[in-house]
């Protein structure tokens, strides 16, 4: 392979997220996204891959509230399912962390954290009650 | 009962040591005073052992460490670090091992200091960029939404996860080396300080010191030692990170348990004594469901229906498991030494009559490895 050809996932997504752009992953020929980022697509091992923009819309598929002493504020934890399919780690903004349930939709944005950038989840719906069971 | 490992290993010695709280011991101080008693039982000697197998928490050589303290020149050092599961996949190499010739002894040992030295449950975790920003408190946060999602997908309750935690208590009570042997009662569970909701600090494994080690050899150096044989053996991952797990409430248990019953030529009806890795009380009712001794989503009923505690008609944990007896930061090996003297019948005040059939699981990451062995006492082959 062609070092110029070389897929630098961490790299290449940090930099899209800077350009507020969230972007997975697929192979070329018809592959399914995937996240996070890699250098070859998880199970075939292909190379052949494009970056494609996530619609950014998903559903809480698990959550949980870590409890920290005061004066820090408990906070939130969730297993967010994107509707392309992949899954990732992230949090629920704007509602109490015990307010975050399992099938609320949620939209990505993207926020500052320390040097870079990272994805972080709001309500989907202006009315935060809109909840789609998984 | 027939065996279809040839040449099958068995363990010949198993021992534990300095659980609850060792000051002044460091994790290889531990570990070697588990490996001596546990040679000591198996009438071997040190000189003897030519197979070594350790991961100790935060000595990524450890393989050579080891081998360096106790003095000896092994012709295998196995140092496979899976978390938790680790010392059953080490089990399964020695056996391989044993059989092929290459080894006549092997010792697999493991020890902490994790409550006296280190001052903490030590993760050897290494966050990454996906996970970092989320401050996602590991491992807790992990089996916390699996043990959530199980309460989604299945009813399972708080009063469900009281069921194995009073439980496991239970049989501590029968166990003189457990840490925390007292009762615990519903108020006080359910008025218990939150980690990671739904899990609270009784949800959670213990954080002790502790040792422990066992020997196995090729059955023709088995003579009259007490003697429990490795009659089936499997091994599954299907994600190290959490959001990668393809579904929270079934875990790869599911295969590495159908391995090993195959291998095993028996069923989970045959079983007579399961000591899983109980981390937290989501694991003793995933684990159940997964190897099959209860259906999906009926572990939390089936535990609190008794049959798992003592007395019932299939005993789990019988040590006190994680959660009651000793939990140094990994606990695999506990779950071997125990299944051994259950079936040597060495498990004095907690043995269960007639115990021939015994599975050790072992969990690693975040519900990321899961490893299962059959054993069997002398009298089931």
């Amino acid at each position: 392979m062609e070092a110029t050809d070389a897929i630098h996932p961490d790299q290449e997504f940090l930099a899209f997220l800077a350009q507020g752009k969230f972007m997975m992953q697929r192979r070329r020929s018809g592959g399914e996204p995937f996240f996070y980022p890699r250098v070859a697509e998880p199970g075939t091992g292909s190379t052949d891959l494009e970056w494609v923009e996530a619609s950014g819309l998903g559903t809480v598929y698990a959550t949980t509230t870590v409890r920290v002493r005061p004066p820090e504020a408990d906070y939130n934890v969730v297993v967010v399912e994107l509707d392309e399919g992949p899954r990732l780690l992230s949090r629920v903004d704007g509602v109490a962390p015990a307010a975050v349930v399992i099938g609320m939709r949620v939209k990505a944005q993207i926020v500052p954290f320390e040097d870079r950038h990272a994805i972080v989840f709001a309500p989907a719906a202006a009315n935060a009650e809109e909840v789609v069971q998984s | 009962m027939t065996v279809d490992r040839r040449k099958p290993a068995a363990i010949v010695g198993a021992a534990t040591f300095g659980i609850g709280e060792a000051p002044g011991f460091t994790a290889p101080d531990l570990a070697a005073r588990a490996a001596l008693a546990a040679l000591d039982e198996a009438g071997l000697s040190l000189s003897q052992v030519d197979g070594l197998f350790i991961g100790l928490p935060s000595d990524f050589l450890s393989g050579l460490s080891f081998a360096e303290y106790l003095g000896i020149r092994p012709k295998l050092t196995n140092n496979n670090r899976t978390g938790g599961s680790a010392f059953l996949t080490h089990m399964n190499v020695a056996a391989h091992a044993l059989a092929a010739g290459e080894i006549d002894i092997a010792l697999i040992a493991y020890g902490s200091n994790q409550r006296t030295g280190a001052g903490g449950l030590v993760s050897a975790a290494a966050p990454n960029i996906y996970e970092k920003p989320y401050r996602i408190r590991l491992p807790v946060a992990a089996y916390a939404m699996a043990a959530g999602r199980h309460m989604h997908e299945f009813g399972t309750t708080r009063d469900h996860f009281y069921a194995v935690v009073k439980t496991a208590r239970e049989w501590a009570m029968l166990n003189p080396e457990a840490y925390l042997r007292k009762p615990v009662s519903r108020d006080e569970y359910l008025g218990a300080r939150m980690v990671c909701d739904p899990i609270s600090v009784l949800d959670c494994c213990l954080v002790t010191d502790g040792a422990a080690a066992i020997v196995m050899v090729r059955e023709d150096w088995v003579d009259n030692r007490k003697a429990a044989y490795l009659l089936g053996f499997g091994e599954a991952t299907d994600h190290y990170q959490i959001a990668q797990m393809p579904d929270l409430t079934t875990s790869a248990a599911k295969y590495s348990g159908q391995r090993a019953f195959a291998q095993a030529g028996i069923s989970p009806a045959d079983v007579d004594v399961v000591e899983l890795y109980d981390a937290f009380s989501i694991n003793t009712i995933m684990f159940l469901e997964d190897l099959g001794f209860c259906k999906k989503g009926e572990g939390g009923d089936f535990v609190a229906s008794g049959v798992t505690g003592p007395g019932g008609s299939l005993p789990v944990n019988t040590n006190g498991g994680g959660l009651a007896c000793v939990h140094p930061g990994m606990y695999g090996l506990f779950t071997v030494v125990e299944a051994y003297r259950q079936l040597t019948g060495t498990a004095y005040g907690r043995q269960v009559q007639g115990a021939e059939i015994a599975v050790a699981h072992g969990n690693g990451g975040f519900l990321s490895s899961e490893v299962t062995a059959v054993l069997g006492s002398a009298a089931s082959r």
